[in-house]
Order: C-alpha cells, then sequence, then structure tokens
C-alpha cells in the first residue's frame, strides 16, 4: 500500500515539471482525486517533494471546502444547500438522508458504503432542491425521492456483492 | 468533414495549415477579404452554412446536456434518442448542446428535418422520446411536448407551432450573451466560427492598438458583472499602463454564489466564446499569459473548457504568434477548491499561487501588482462573454442599451418559488416585475408573493410591493440589495425572511477566511442573534423579549461596523442581507422576538404541532414518522403530541393523511 501511494505520488508530482508553490493546489486535486481522499502519508510525501512544510500544506488544505481527510463511502452523496435550494426545502432533504445514513455530513458510514457531504452551490439551481450521487445529479428530489434514492444505492451494492 | 480553418475558397487564397493567413477568421464570415471573387464568397457562405445549420442535409437531434439538463435526466433522453435511431434506417445525427436556459422546461430535446425549422420540446425523457421522434419524422407536431419553432427564415414552417422567439419565456428577453447557449454545439470550434466567433479577435490583433482596445470598452460603459460593477475598460487600462515585463489576465469563474449559475451554463453552452473574451482582455493589458479559475463543483464545465481551449490552440488562435500578429497568449485552467471567499480578486490571486485564499490590503492594487507581484487584471465569466461582441460590433452599439450608469444586459438566475425558473437575459434597467411576473411566469400554487432575493450573500431582499423597480447597478444600491452575480431567487408567503438573513449569515460565517475580525467575530455574532431569535423558548417573560429585541438593534449597529471595517467586499458585504430583510420586514423580526411566532411557519423550533381530534382517524402514520417518538395514540381513535418531546420536524404533518396535523 505504501509502495503504492509512494509510485501513484511521484508520478503526479512529475507531471508538474518546474514544480514551484502554485502547483500545490493541483498536486493535492490529482492526489485526492486518484486516493479518493488525502491520506497523512501522502501529505508528508507531497511536502518532501515541494520542499514544503507539512504543516504549510495543511494549512492550504484544511482552508478550502473540497480537500477531506477521511476515506470517502462507495457511494458519495452530495446535498445542495444553495439558496434556491434552501427556500425549497432542501433542510427537510439534508435532514432525512442524514436520518436515512444515520450519519452527520461530513462522515462516512461504518460499513464504507456512504458518505455525506454538504455542499454551496451545485449551479443547477433551477431544479432545487438538488442532491447528487457519485457526481450525478437528481434535481427536485423529496425527502422521500432522497430516500429511494439511497435504497437504489443499498440494492445497487447489494446485487453486486451476491 | 474538413474544418472552416482548413478551407481554401480558391488559389488565391494562401491560407494554408502550414502557413495561417491572418485575415482567415474574418473571411469565414465576411467573405474573402485578400481577393475580391464573388464565387469565393458564395463558396465560403456555403462552407460556413453546413455549420450554421440554417438548414441540415440530414435530420438532426439536439439534447441539452448541460448540468440542469443533466440533473432532469437527460442522460437517459439520449440514450433514448441513440436507441431509436440504431433501429431506423436513414442516417440521423445527435448533438449534444448546452442549456438554452430554460431550465424549467429540462430536459429539452430539438429536432431539425432537412428543409424544416427546428421544433423544440421539453420534458423529453427516456419514456416519452421515441413517441416523439415518431411523429416528426412522420411529419406531425406532438402538441403535449411543444415549446416552439426556431425562426423559420425560407422554409417550410411547422403547421401548429409557435416561434419559439414569441413563448412568454423568451419573448421578453434580449440575448446577447447566451445568444449560442443551447443552440450550437459546444465541442465544435466551427460552428462557433460559423456563428461569427474569433473575428474580432482577429480584426482587433491586425488594426488596433492595445489602448484602443481599452479606449473602446471605455467607451462602451460595459462594467463588472461578477458582482462590484467596476468599469471594465478602466481596469484594463490601469493594468495595461503599468509596465511590466510579465502580466497576467485571470478569468474569475468560480461562481461561488449559491443562486447563480449563469457561469456555468455560459461556460458549458459556449465555451469559445469566454475564450474569445480573455484573450481579447489580455492582448488589451499586454498580458501573455491567462488563467481561468474555475470551480471544482463543475466538472462539465471544466471539461468543456479544457476541450475549447486544446481545439483553439491546435488551430492557432492561442498559443505562439497568434494569427501571424506577433502575439502570444498560453491559457491555463486552475481549479478552485471550494472556498467562496476566492471571489475577491486578491484572495483567487492567493490561491492560484498554492496559498490558503486569503485576501490582502489594496492598494496595491493588482492592476499594479497583482499574481506573482506582477500586474494583473481579472474578469468574470459574463463580463468577458460580453466583450467580442462589443469588439466587433462598437462601443455605441453596446451602449445603446440599458440605463445612465448600466449598459447592456445582465443575465440573471432564475430559481426559488417561481414557475419558469432559468437563466433570464435583459436590458439593464429591465423592471423587476417583468423578469418575475411576465418572463418567470410568477408564483405557483396560488401563493402570495413575497420577496426577490437578489445577488446572494452579498444582496439583499426587494419586497413585493417594490416589484416595479428597474434593476440596474444603482437602483439596487438604493434598496440595500446588490446586482452581485445577478441570482434572482423568488420568495413567496412560506418563506420566513428571517431564516432566510440566518440561512445567509450562516454561509458567511463558514465561508468567512477568518483574516479580519469583524467579518471573522461579526458575523459569528451577528448568527448568534439570529439563532437567538428563531429559537423557541418555553417559558420567556415579556422582559427578556424585550432584551432579545435589543438583539435586532444591535444587528442593525454591527451590521454597518462590519461593512465600514471589514477588510474585503466578503465582510464588507455580508451584513446586506441581514439589513435589508430588517428594513423591509421588520413585522416578521417582532412577531419572532414578542409573539415567539413565525408567520410563515419556517423556523421550527418556534412551531408547536398539534393534532385536531375531530379530524384524527387513527390511523397512525404519524406515529410511525414521529422520529422522537412524541405521538402517543391508540388504532382508530385519535392520536395527540407530547409537546415537550416534539422536536418540530413536520412529519407528522407530511404523512397524515387527512390534514390533521397542524402548527402555529
Amino acid at each position: 500500500m505504501t509502495q503504492d501511494l509512494g509510485s501513484t505520488i511521484d508520478r503526479i508530482v512529475s507531471e508538474h515539471p518546474g514544480t514551484g508553490r502554485d502547483s500545490l493546489i493541483p498536486i493535492l486535486q490529482e492526489a485526492q482525486h486518484e486516493l479518493g481522499y488525502l491520506p497523512r502519508e501522502a501529505v508528508v510525501l507531497i511536502g518532501r517533494k515541494l520542499r514544503l512544510p507539512v504543516s504549510k500544506i495543511f494549512g492550504v488544505a484544511t482552508f478550502y471546502n473540497q480537500f477531506r481527510f477521511e476515506p470517502v463511502g462507495r457511494f458519495h452523496v452530495q446535498v445542495c444547500r444553495g439558496t434556491a435550494c434552501h427556500v425549497k426545502g432542501s433542510l427537510k432533504v439534508l435532514e432525512r438522508t442524514k436520518r436515512e445514513l444515520g450519519i452527520e455530513s461530513g462522515r462516512t458510514t461504518r460499513d464504507g458504503l456512504f458518505s455525506l457531504e454538504i455542499v454551496a452551490c451545485m449551479g443547477a439551481c433551477a431544479l432545487a432542491p438538488v442532491i447528487s450521487i457519485n457526481g450525478e445529479v437528481h434535481g427536485r428530489v423529496s425527502p422521500d425521492d432522497a430516500a429511494r434514492l439511497i435504497l437504489d444505492c443499498r440494492q445497487t451494492a447489494e446485487t453486486r456483492e451476491a | 468533414m474538413p474544418g472552416l480553418l482548413d478551407q481554401k475558397c480558391c488559389d488565391g487564397c494562401w491560407h494554408s495549415s502550414g502557413r495561417t493567413c491572418p485575415e482567415v477568421v474574418e473571411c469565414i464570415k465576411s467573405g474573402p477579404l485578400c481577393h475580391e471573387n464573388a464565387g469565393c464568397s458564395d463558396r465560403r457562405a456555403a462552407a460556413a452554412a453546413e455549420f450554421l445549420r440554417g438548414d441540415v442535409e440530414k435530420p438532426v437531434v439536439f439534447v441539452g446536456t448541460g448540468t440542469c439538463g443533466l440533473g432532469a435526466g437527460a442522460g437517459r433522453t439520449i440514450e433514448a434518442v441513440r436507441a431509436w435511431i440504431a433501429g431506423r434506417s436513414e442516417p440521423v445525427s445527435v448533438v449534444e448542446v448546452g442549456c438554452v436556459g430554460a431550465c424549467y422546461l429540462e430536459p429539452i430535446m430539438d429536432v431539425q428535418l432537412p428543409g424544416r425549422p427546428r421544433l423544440s420540446f421539453s420534458q423529453v425523457t427516456g419514456e416519452n422520446a421515441p413517441a416523439i421522434l415518431d411523429a416528426v419524422f412522420a411529419g406531425e407536431v406532438p402538441a403535449g411536448n411543444l415549446i416552439g419553432q426556431y425562426e423559420p427564415a425560407s422554409k417550410t414552417p411547422w403547421n401548429g407551432a409557435g416561434l419559439l422567439s414569441e413563448h412568454p419565456f423568451f419573448a421578453g428577453q434580449t440575448r446577447w450573451v447566451l445568444r449560442n447557449c443551447g443552440l450550437i454545439d459546444p465541442s465544435s470550434l466551427d460552428e462557433y466560427l460559423a456563428h461569427g466567433g474569433y473575428r474580432a479577435y482577429a480584426r482587433m490583433l491586425r488594426s488596433m492598438t492595445p489602448s484602443e482596445v481599452c479606449e473602446q470598452m471605455e467607451r462602451s460603459g460595459l462594467r463588472g458583472r461578477g458582482g462590484g460593477g467596476f468599469p471594465t475598460g478602466r481596469k484594463w487600462r490601469l493594468a495595461l499602463e503599468s509596465p511590466s515585463d510579465q502580466k497576467y489576465m485571470i478569468c474569475n469563474a468560480d461562481e461561488g454564489d449559491p443562486g447563480a449559475f449563469m457561469d456555468r451554463a455560459v461556460i458549458e453552452g459556449d465555451p469559445h466564446r469566454v475564450i474569445e473574451g480573455i484573450a481579447i482582455a489580455a492582448y488589451a493589458i499586454g498580458a501573455t499569459q491567462a488563467y481561468f479559475y474555475i470551480r471544482a463543483e463543475y466538472p462539465l464545465a471544466i471539461e468543456r473548457l479544457r476541450e475549447a481551449i486544446r481545439q483553439a490552440r491546435e488551430r492557432g488562435l492561442i498559443g505562439r504568434n497568434i494569427l501571424d500578429s506577433g502575439t502570444d497568449l498560453e491559457i491555463k485552467i486552475k481549479m478552485g477548491a471550494g472556498a467562496f471567499v476566492c471571489g475577491e480578486e486578491t484572495a483567487l490571486m492567493n490561491s492560484i499561487e498554492g496559498r490558503r485564499g486569503m485576501p490582502r490590503p489594496r492598494p496595491p492594487y493588482p492592476a499594479v501588482s497583482g499574481l506573482f507581484g506582477k500586474p494583473s487584471a481579472i474578469n468574470n465569466v459574463e463580463t468577458l462573454a460580453n466583450v467580442p461582441d462589443i469588439m466587433w460590433n462598437g462601443a455605441e452599439w453596446f451602449s445603446s442599451l440599458g440605463t445612465q450608469g448600466s449598459k447592456g444586459t445582465k443575465v440573471f438566475a432564475l430559481s426559488g418559488k417561481v414557475v419558469r425558473t432559468g437563466l433570464v437575459e435583459v436590458a439593464m434597467g429591465t423592471p423587476l416585475e417583468r423578469i418575475v411576473m411576465q418572463i418567470g411566469g410568477g408564483i405557483p400554487d396560488g401563493k402570495a408573493f413575497k420577496a426577490v432575493q437578489i445577488g446572494g450573500p452579498s444582496g439583499g431582499c426587494i419586497p413585493a410591493r417594490h416589484l416595479d423597480l428597474e434593476v440596474d447597478y444603482e437602483s439596487l444600491k438604493k434598496f440595500g440589495a446588490m446586482m452581485g452575480s445577478g441570482g434572482l431567487v423568488v420568495m413567496d408567503e412560506d418563506n420566513c425572511m428571517v431564516d432566510v438573513a440566518r440561512f445567509f449569515m450562516d454561509f458567511i460565517q463558514r465561508e468567512s477566511c477568518g483574516k479580519c475580525i469583524p467579518c471573522r467575530e461579526g458575523t459569528r455574532r451577528m448568527l448568534e442573534i439570529l439563532d437567538a431569535i428563531t429559537t423557541g423558548r418555553r417559558d420567556e417573560k415579556n422582559r427578556q423579549a424585550l432584551e432579545r429585541f435589543k438583539g435586532v438593534v444591535y444587528l442593525e449597529q454591527l451590521g454597518s461596523i462590519i461593512r465600514k471595517t471589514s477588510l474585503c467586499g466578503l465582510g464588507q458585504t455580508a451584513p446586506n442581507p441581514v439589513l435589508s430583510t430588517i428594513r423591509w420586514f421588520r413585522d416578521e423580526y417582532e412577531a419572532h422576538v414578542y409573539d415567539r411566532k413565525c408567520p410563515a411557519g419556517q423556523c421550527k423550533s418556534l412551531l408547536v404541532f398539534s393534532i385536531d381530534p375531530e379530524k384524527c382517524v387513527g390511523c397512525g402514520l404519524c406515529a410511525k414518522a414521529c422520529p422522537s417518538g412524541a405521538i402517543l395514540g391508540t388504532r382508530k381513535s385519535p392520536h395527540h403530541i407530547v409537546p415537550e418531546r416534539c422536536i418540530g420536524c413536520g412529519g407528522c404533518r407530511e404523512v397524515c393523511p387527512v390534514g390533521a396535523v397542524s402548527a402555529e
């Protein structure tokens, strides 16, 4: 695993030739894209490559909402909490989703199946309220729809395992 | 099919892939500039016509697959269309386009048959797509899903189909920025060229100095569409006049304002327009390096932009020695990482440099010392999308539309409690009423209209009684709101204005970068006060209510101090949503404080739920839905709610089949 991690980080950093400080965020983004989150070891490795203190990198990474330090679930649920969604009742959708999954936002279920995240706006305001599961956007979602989508994911997971 | 830039009109044309003629881009639209020959003009026009799709040789099906379209199910629509085509013998092509702006009608599918105008259909799902296609190919117009037909020009119009431009959603609009969105294939450089793309850029490179470009922009009166409304020409002039070996042009595509999505739609639907805009801007300020700072939350927009930049570079429209003019331009994409404060130009530049996106005091202004300490100019997507047309049609053309201080058009993202949600582009100075009531179609479900929230977390609310307001930068400021990026969220009687203020304060408080104290601590304190107002207190005495009302007065003071003392625009505008709701909806604040009631029934903890024993049939659904076990009762006899256990989620009201649960 550590071997893999090392080579992944090596590759990502080498794709940014003449690496300077301004490549830090793209490198973190690519690392998160490949690994699903930013494990501590990855941040340490990136720091070594860029000759930046790890504390500085965490300082940057924790500032931005995009970066996660915990693995995401197989189904990453994002609930939009933009203005239009709020006005159209996304709080109820969020509460129902939390209840169905049994987790708070920013967390992953213990079986690793679901993770939940609140996003500020997905830019599909005309279809509010909106949730997205693994990047697929669902519009005009009622709390019941959210529950059904989650059930669908559970069933998909089961049939694949069976 | 060869691209437009590969084609020669005759041997007199010396354009080739190895040696680019600087006039080739203008030639496509205006005919040969180098040698006057009528036949060549016709040949050029014929080549372009193929990409203009005024008429088509074989049937074409267009499906709107912007993020909004896909969210409405366009993915399944396109699968169904492909399956339908696979079962036919004649060739039919499928084109994925961006969003035409009528998001409420999505998924949208257009069909164009040879010799006929393009027909547009709404709510085309995987199920009904085959039936609609069957009918159109049989020469009929299925009325149920029809939106309308495009301008027929000289072709045979469809009977029984109204013009798209006369549809109530489109009739009141002036579409300049959105002109191509939803119409052209965003992944085709040739289609953009055929619609007149890059010709303003090409002509400018040949015939204008950077200073002349700045002058034209200054005369046009274009102001930044991202928030502050700073005159674009003046911004460019400042950057141009700062001497430096290296300058940077930046496009802010980090549309963080919740409720605004015009930038996403423009990039997804017409990416080359934005690239042309940034290329002109870069030339005007003397920059050879440009950046797109774009939200990571917009993966489709990033993909389309990346592809468009690749095409433009491949055809020599950006890169080294562009169209033989001696001008160089490199464009890079930087993905934002989710920080609202990065809409602030100095914060955005810090983020590009790989630091925390925190703003710094100005001066020095970015025009003097910006990205990497070099002179830089930042414009937002919509601003840059306006630039090519201004450069081609002239400053006077642009400034003929609009009001005294605000020229041109503005794209509004209309959402919330309104019948027709989507993107609306109107001339500056259009009354709010026309946008919400006429174009937007008013409030659904017969509810009463309460307010419009404009400008997101930097803006404010306009109450229903001031709906005749003519929107431009100045008039909005007078009403305590702001243009912001142009998000327009409509609210009806069911929305609580205190809750809306709380929502924005919660957002700002989370998104404040924390560098300066007024913004970091002040907004947190404002949120605490709003929390106190919207939280129920069952055993409160009158005097305590008075104390809490002092909180509202305190909000006003605090707000004006935060406004005056914050470092950047985020903090300076953060109190706006609160102050404007206090100004226009003071009675709602009073109801929350003194009566401990939320008139709109939104503030959960102020609501007391009860079951009407007369109406209750004892089905027990409410007890099953109650997450806190607050509902007691036996089957077939009236249930009741234990108030101490009730968490006010309202689940019981939603499931009750006879409407016996009420809240006040």
